[in-house]
């Protein structure tokens, strides 16, 4: 190749058409569009207003942990612990308020500290001790999903919380987390905003600011980056705090959508965060993948969870339909992304 | 590093906030300081003065569960009565259940009160139980295993039973169309329940899976199925805590549908008694512990058997409106 060609390449402007191409979440909205049409067609009720209002929401309760944990894996980690963590947010403000008879924002505070705490104690303990994230965030797991239970059982007497919706402070949090506008026959959540607002701001941090460049730093090689002057340290605690802000968010929306807390609540699902991130377009490797694509991950998640009750498909394989639409989503995610690789 | 920095901004401002907002003060209504004024001291003191024998529970049931609760408050009022040391061990998975039960035995106890969910995994232990002298009692599950196994009684709601008389009371309400909501994939009673509605119920009846873990989900589960088909008239849900989910789904789907439930907790008395909810069918899980252990203490101190054979049922009892106030308080201190 003669160094003419190369350098005409670098000085072409980029057309709109090829940066698109070269966008990590390309793959996923194809994706996306493919589950899309097909639930139109197979599913009568799909199409309606009512109904994709129910899909936003179940996505946007997937996306908002998702995004976090999307630049979590975009730095390279990962964190088993996102699940759990958030019934640990809940059962933390609906306990403190009630035990305290405090009014109910003291206890979504103190929720956010300790949440924060677990978050920067995941971070911390990666960067000191060095071990994998798998086994940090798999330990924090473990013994968040103890405490859940020991906690609530040892301060409750019984293994879900007691009811907090009387109390002073519920109404205006309930406002803040679990409203909801009802337009027509269409319900939106609040939670759909509060998605929304979290991917754009995941985006502009990886994409506009120097915390960014720092993700993707880590990520794509932590001592090469350190050499270059990167935080490595700092970068990955932040990302695990930033998991833990999300999982703040999400406790309370369950805490007042639904009052009384069951302790055995979410486990399991830190896996539908990290396959929302992959489905978008995040490297299980690091180092390559965008908060938009999560949300699109999360978006083609709750279209498959609900349009398969929506095309009212025998319930006893369920799980199996499931399974096949995340696995050929991802197919089509990995198939699109190679064609526009190659031809970039 | 900006995201650690918006971090503390965002917990200073909260902090703020809710400092400001509690400046006034603690909140006057609902919290503890509520129940403990409403609360009536209840003295545990035995009753009796035989000996101190031990007895120990081992349940399937999984960390957190709110019904197992019930089931071992009930059993621990009826150990303080009887003047019992009452031991307790739960494990999920039928081979460590068995291992607790091994242990028991192992520790020369008194009696035995043993699930069966899995009734063949269990099958060995209870005869190693049963030969070297140790009285067993099953409770919940097993009907039809327990007298095979060599167990004095069986105790607890037969889940068929239980399901045909959701059917019945569906059919009286003249309801068509009904869903069956199972928040635990490949669980036999939960599918035993719904058979037998289906068995009894003059109208059709559909299963739907939900996810258990995840509340969220389970409401976009019903709320879709409810969109799906506005010819649903009726939605079971098989526990307690799914009740008032699919409530919220039934109002965001603005669905007509009835919600019943299985079980009782302090959110289903306060519907019930709202009309939010057509009726909850208890399996009366206090009653389950609480029998178990008086009948093993019975056996030992009068060699007494119930049941002649025959599994003592302990539901499946239908409540509504009617009855959830009376029952409000009982449910409030959890042995409801």
């Amino acid at each position: 190749m003669s160094t003419h060609a190369a350098v005409d390449e670098r000085l072409a402007p980029t057309s709109v058409v090829r940066k698109l191409l070269a966008r990590p979440e390309l793959g996923s909205v194809v994706g996306a569009a493919a589950v899309f049409v097909f639930f139109s067609i197979v599913a009568p009720s799909f199409l309606q207003a009512s109904s994709l209002s129910t899909v936003l929401y179940s996505a946007s309760t997937i996306g908002i942990m998702a995004a976090p944990v999307a630049l979590l894996m975009i730095g390279g980690e990962f964190d088993l612990s996102a699940g759990v963590m958030v019934t640990t947010s809940a059962l933390v403000s609906s306990m403190f308020s009630y035990q305290m008879t405090a009014n109910v924002w003291v206890g979504v505070a103190v929720s956010l500290l300790v949440t924060l705490a677990i978050g920067f104690f995941n971070g911390f303990m990666l960067t000191r001790t060095k071990l994998p994230s798998f086994i940090i965030t798999l330990g924090t797991f473990l013994m968040l999903t103890g405490l859940n239970l020991g906690f609530t059982k040892l301060i409750s007497g019984s293994v879900s919380t007691k009811t907090i919706a009387d109390m002073e402070g519920f109404s205006s949090a309930r406002a803040l987390f679990a409203s909801q506008w009802n337009i027509g026959s269409v319900t939106l959540k609040v939670t759909i905003l509060w998605w929304f607002a979290i991917v754009a701001v995941a985006t502009w941090i990886l994409l506009r600011t120097r915390a960014g460049n720092w993700i993707f730093a880590v990520g794509g090689g932590a001592d090469a980056a350190r050499a270059t002057g990167v935080p490595v340290v700092k970068t990955r605690i932040g990302l695990y705090m930033g998991v833990a802000l999300c999982a703040w968010i999400s406790g309370q929306h369950i805490l007042f959508s639904f009052d009384v807390v069951q302790s055995g609540e979410g486990v399991g699902n830190e896996f539908l965060y990290i396959i929302a991130a992959v489905i978008g377009g995040c490297l299980m490797t690091g180092g390559y993948g965008s908060a938009i694509g999560s949300a699109v991950g999360a978006f083609i998640f709750g279209m498959t969870s609900n349009g398969i009750v929506y095309a009212q498909w025998n319930p006893d394989w369920f799980k199996f339909f499931l399974g096949a639409m995340l696995l050929l989503a991802t197919l089509l995610n990995a198939w699109v992304r190679k064609r526009a690789e190659a031809r970039a | 590093m900006a995201r650690v920095r918006t971090g503390v901004r965002v917990v200073g401002a909260v902090l703020a906030a809710a400092l400001g907002a509690s400046l006034a003060g603690c909140s006057s209504t609902g919290g503890k300081r509520a129940e403990e004024r409403a609360k009536a001291a209840a003295a545990g003191r035995p009753a009796v003065s035989t000996p101190r024998w031990t007895f120990a529970m081992v349940t399937h049931a999984g960390d957190g569960d709110t019904f197992w609760d019930i089931v071992q408050k009930g059993a621990k009022e009826a150990a303080a009565k009887d003047n019992i040391n009452f031991v307790y061990a739960h494990d999920d998975q039928a081979q460590q259940q068995a291992q607790f039960v091994q242990n028991a035995i192992d520790q020369k106890v008194d009696g035995i009160v043993v699930s069966l969910a899995k009734p063949e995994a269990l099958k060995d232990v209870i005869a190693k139980a049963v030969k070297a002298g140790i009285p067993v009692v099953t409770v919940n599950s097993g009907s039809a295993q327990s007298a095979e196994y060599g167990a004095l009684t069986h105790i607890g709601q037969d889940e068929e039973i239980a399901g045909e008389a959701v059917g019945t009371e569906l059919s009286e309400r003249g309801r068509k169309k009904a869903v069956c909501v199972l928040h635990e994939q490949g669980n036999v009673g939960h599918e035993q329940r719904c058979a037998g509605a289906k068995k009894t119920f003059s109208g059709t009846m559909e299963n739907l899976y939900v996810e258990g873990t995840n509340m969220p989900s389970v409401q976009a589960s019903i709320q879709a199925k409810l969109q799906a088909d506005p010819s649903v008239d009726a939605i079971v849900t098989l526990g307690a805590p799914f009740a008032p989910t699919a409530i919220k789904a039934k109002d965001a789907a603005a669905s007509k549908a009835e919600v019943d439930t299985f079980d009782l907790n302090a959110s289903v008395a306060r519907d019930l008694r709202s009309g939010a909810l057509g009726f909850a069918v208890d399996q009366q899980p206090y009653l389950q512990g609480y029998e178990a252990i008086d009948l093993l203490w019975l056996y030992r101190y009068n060699a007494n058997v119930l049941g002649g054979g025959r599994p003592v049922l302990t539901g499946p009892q239908i409540v509504t409106a009617a009855e959830a106030s009376k029952l409000e308080e009982f449910i409030k201190r959890g042995s409801r």
